[in-house]
């Protein structure tokens, strides 16, 4: 593993690079091909109304999938993710138009974890429409 | 109706293999949008110190899901499928997926709980490759929301 990133050239509070990840219904299908997941939530808006929500809404694990790029765009090495957790908190809405929507993801360095194994926390934030969408989402990185 | 706690600790027997095709990788990198070339370009992949070229870190849910997917529907656990909303998601590394790698998942109960009629269940999904490695631990949190009153 070779992260860009060295860990004696980072401190608590760093920010790394934050990002906008458009998403679109044809991004839906896309995913839900490659990831296998086809509920119907994802595509029907028909569906998506019946069982309460206001429309179609992205994967949790499309979104989630998005978020880490920050991470791992900054290290270069997607290898250099130990740990990567999140809560789905607020649904990605997408309406079906021209525009779709973004997911937004900023991160910044909460912790140095450990010295020998050059390991930070990476905190995110992720949100759509104003709405924050992940709580909870963070990484464990080993940097160079 | 609460779920029945003495599946708590349950554990599944492990998946058949999963094969970890390159085009696959290389087709879940696109749908997410992603061009870093270690997803997708064998020397750009040994270059950061991989044998060969590595998946996008949330991949492996393809596999696990799957897996718990037989948790999800075993009749006995009685959990409401059409009601399974995914609460959390967490992935620990060993080291990341990579073509080639043939891929076992055992999932295990880790708890189940009642919040407010939902019922809440924890799977935790060990992955192997075919060595008997440890490649990654998936947990999941599933909520299976409570019924609207009739």
């Amino acid at each position: 593993m070779t992260a860009k990133i060295a860990y004696e050239d980072v401190e608590v509070g760093t920010e790394l690079p934050s990002a906008s990840f458009p998403v679109d219904r044809a991004a839906l299908v896309r995913y839900a091909g490659a990831s296998g997941d086809f509920n119907p939530i994802h595509w029907s808006e028909r569906i998506a109304k019946q069982v309460g929500l206001d429309d179609v809404i992205a994967h949790g694990m499309f979104t989630m999938a998005e978020a880490i790029r920050v991470v791992t765009d900054w290290t270069g090495d997607p290898g250099a993710v130990v740990e990567y957790g999140v809560r789905f908190t607020n649904p990605v809405v997408v309406p079906d138009d021209d525009k779709g929507t973004a997911v937004e993801v900023a991160a910044k360095v909460a912790a140095k974890l450990d010295d020998e194994a050059r390991t930070v926390r990476v905190d995110l934030t992720a949100t759509s429409g104003g709405r924050k969408v992940l709580g909870m989402a963070r990484a464990v990185v080993r940097l160079a | 109706m609460a779920l029945d706690q003495s599946f708590v600790g349950r554990s599944y027997p492990p998946t058949r293999p999963y094969e970890v095709g390159r085009e696959k990788i290389r087709e879940f990198a696109a749908a997410i949008g992603d061009g870093n070339p270690a997803y997708t370009d064998t020397d750009a992949a040994r270059a950061l110190g991989h044998p060969d070229v590595i998946a996008p870190p949330t991949f492996v849910f393809t596999v696990t899901f799957s897996a718990a997917g037989e948790v999800v529907a075993d009749p006995e656990l009685g959990l409401d499928y059409e009601r399974v909303v995914h609460g959390d998601q967490k992935f620990a590394y060993s080291r990341p997926v990579r073509a080639g790698d043939r891929l076992t998942v055992t999932s295990t109960i880790e708890s189940i709980k009642s919040l407010a009629g939902n019922d809440v269940l924890d799977v935790r999904g060990e992955v192997h490759d075919e060595h008997g490695e440890h490649v990654v631990t998936a947990n999941t949190k599933l909520v299976a929301r409570a019924p609207e009153e009739a």
